[in-house]
């Protein structure tokens, strides 16, 4: 792919018996965020452990600006940077330290140190110990870290879980900067849907080691021409059959929620006949809503549970 | 300076080591509070109190016993706090210690008891005006007594005839001079053992080596500067454990002190080297502990430290000298107390630094980064 920075192209990685990636193919673009999202074991870490070098594909080929791990190693290091899904950094360095060791690594002065944590916002935070911050602001100084090198190519694995949504939205804040400000292309991986959305130009869905679909949000929810959702709540029992010849694309029960869900062309062209077909059958609704498809509709569409399962 | 990934690496650990007071206290107020404690303990004897359970056979009375000990310097005293008496006599004199004997008269069952307790070196019964002595001939207390008490019924005097006590108090003879150097040496161990493993391991365990690897940084730097900082912070813990025993106990180096600092710094290797294998599969710190324990135990126990390894049965001995620990501690021990330099300790700075050398590119082989 032209003007792409990354490349991965039918990629396999087994553990034993477990197919924890089972055949993955996608790219990113210079200047592009792309999400991949998915429900906990999906393939996401080990899909980006294996473009960090971490793992070593069972099959397929990874390419980085046209080099791969094998050969290039000491270029890759300065050409990717990262946040793991769990660092625990150590508990009684600063937060400054902290970031001058990874610093040294790089050769990096001392005002990118202090550029970086002020990036980050943890100025204020510099000369506490690691060990008496809280889960966002460890998160901060692992994005710092991973900002020291300016890196083409950012990897971070689930940047935001276990944050509150105003930590989780600071940490978003930071990265659309960095979107504004240079080229850096960043891969992501989330379990939330408006982590993916608000972010990423792209969108890739996994499960079970396989992609489900990728593309922008609007060719995702596009495709199949299936884009507006009619979602009801009854207490009597609904047989499929109760809308049978009628234009409608899927019934998706969620148990979670006990609603089923229909996924329709166009809610003004199809609600009259629903309503008519509910009268008929003399269900009674105990909630009616009318909305847009959006990514979770999707992702149970495709694997039957939601993205946090 | 401040941009050397080397020198940010061994000043991260030496941070480490100065912020923890748990940290502080382990390695340099444990080992000087144990040094003072065993001191003590082993030292200061100047009066020995013995005490001998005597049981009078049914037949005689203890008219009789006290008749034939009339004839001995024991005094009858009478303990005011259970109302029973004794007989007491101190044995011995200035030059070769005082032993002060106290022979009380008990029952057979309470006599047993004392023994067990630990509260009598022996039971004398009588049997026909003939004395019979009961203690565990692998004793040496039991013995001693026995030579003691018997020569001294017999009437004979062994403290005064035809010789000469002399009391050695010569630096290097003193059990503290035989302690101190054992410690610092098995400080060492200590330190080296679980300063690097566990360091390595909760670094693995923490994702911290994962994210560090994923940079440039150079990995032989890494592990290498584990080692220089452990080396700087050995140094800070035996020059505290020195300064104490040189002020307390009046301890000296008679021998080279470059060859301690030489031999000193193979015996961080050699652990250095054993840390680093130990290190070097192990994901979990729980399963990290029990290795570390397994290596350090063992030597703590046999290497020499609180007691002479010539204690074990001979066939074992040359087994226990090819313990690093022995070989750091016997060469230690022999510069501080028997003026050795490099021509008595170079086959053992030669040893350590082997081992450390090849355990060290075995476990850097077998490394786990990720």
């Amino acid at each position: 792919m032209e003007n792409s920075i990354l490349e991965v192209k039918d990629v396999f990685k087994n553990f034993k018996e477990v197919k924890a990636v089972d055949g993955v193919s996608f790219f990113v673009k210079k200047g592009e965020y792309v999400a991949l999202l998915g429900p906990n074991g999906a393939g996401k870490t080990t899909t980006v452990e294996m473009i960090e070098g971490i793992q070593i594909p069972t099959h397929g080929k990874i390419s980085i600006m046209g080099m791969n791990w094998k050969n290039n190693e000491n270029k890759l290091h300065h050409l990717i940077s990262l946040s793991l899904q769990e660092t625990r950094f150590i508990d009684k360095l600063r937060v400054w330290e902290t970031v001058q060791l990874f610093a040294s690594f790089y050769g990096l002065s001392k005002s990118r140190v202090d550029e970086v944590i002020e990036i980050v916002a943890l100025t204020e935070k510099r000369k506490s110990y690691v060990e008496n911050l809280s889960g966002g602001q460890r998160q901060k100084l692992a994005l710092a870290i991973a900002l020291l090198n300016n890196a083409p190519l950012l990897l971070l694995d689930e940047p935001t879980t276990g944050l509150d949504p105003s930590a989780r939205r600071e940490i978003w804040n930071i990265l659309m900067n960095l979107k504004k400000n240079n080229n850096t292309s960043l891969i992501l991986t989330t379990h939330y849907m408006e982590e993916a959305e608000y972010l990423c130009d792209r969108i890739i869905i996994m499960d079970k080691g396989k992609i489900l679909a990728q593309g922008t949000l609007d060719e995702l929810l596009s495709a199949n021409n299936s884009k507006e959702i009619i979602e009801f709540t009854t207490n009597d029992d609904v047989h499929e059959q109760f809308l049978d010849g009628e234009d409608v694309y899927k019934l998706i029960w969620d148990k979670n929620t006990n609603s089923r869900k229909l996924i329709v062309k166009s809610i003004v062209e199809q609600l009259p006949v629903f309503l008519q077909k509910v009268n008929e059958s003399g269900i009674r609704l105990t909630r009616l809503e009318c909305r847009k498809l959006t990514l979770d509709d999707l992702f149970i569409s495709m694997t039957g549970k939601h993205l946090g399962d | 300076m401040q941009k050397n990934p080397f020198i940010q690496l061994i000043l991260i650990q030496i941070r480490e080591f100065y912020r923890e007071p748990a940290v502080l206290f382990w390695s340099l107020l444990f080992p000087v509070l144990m040094a003072w404690g065993l001191g003590i303990a082993f030292n200061k004897k100047p009066e020995v109190t013995k005490t001998i359970a005597i049981v009078i056979n049914e037949k005689e009375s203890l008219e009789d016993f006290e008749k034939f000990i009339s004839k001995t310097n024991f005094e009858k005293k009478q303990d005011s706090l259970t109302n029973t008496y004794y007989y007491s006599m101190n044995y011995g004199n200035e030059n070769m210690g005082i032993t002060h004997f106290r022979l009380k008269p008990v029952s057979w069952n309470q006599a047993e008891l004392m023994v067990k307790r630990g509260n009598a070196s022996m039971i004398i019964t009588t049997n026909d005006k003939k004395l019979e002595y009961n203690f565990d001939k692998y004793s040496s207390d039991g013995q001693l007594v026995y030579l003691q008490l018997s020569s001294l019924f017999d009437g004979k005097n062994i403290t005064s005839q035809q010789s000469v006590i002399k009391p050695m108090s010569e630096k290097g003879t003193r059990y503290i001079d035989f302690l101190i150097p054992g410690l610092i040496a098995m400080n060492v161990m200590m330190s080296t053992m679980w300063g690097i493993s566990y360091t390595l391991i909760e670094a693995r365990t923490k994702k911290l080596l994962r994210r560090m690897v994923a940079t440039p940084m150079k990995r032989w730097e890494y592990i290498l500067s584990h080692i220089v900082a452990r080396i700087v912070l050995c140094f800070i813990e035996a020059t505290i454990i020195f300064l104490f025993a040189y002020y307390y106990f009046d301890i000296t180096i008679a021998g080279s002190i470059s060859a301690f600092v030489v031999l000193f710094i193979s015996g961080i290797i050699a652990f250095s080297g054993l840390s680093v294998l130990i290190a070097s599969r192990t994901s979990k710190t729980q399963v990290g502990n029990g290795l570390i324990n397994l290596v350090v135990m063992p030597m703590m126990m046999l290497s020499g430290i609180y007691f002479s390894y010539h204690n074990f049965p001979d066939f074992v001995v040359p087994f226990i000298q090819a313990l690093p620990l022995t070989m750091l501690a016997d060469g230690v021990k022999a510069i501080f107390n028997e003026s050795a330099g490099f021509l008595q300790v170079w086959k053992y700075i030669l040893i350590l630094n082997t081992f450390g050398l090849i355990t060290f590119v075995i476990g850097l082989k077998f490394y786990k980064w990720y």
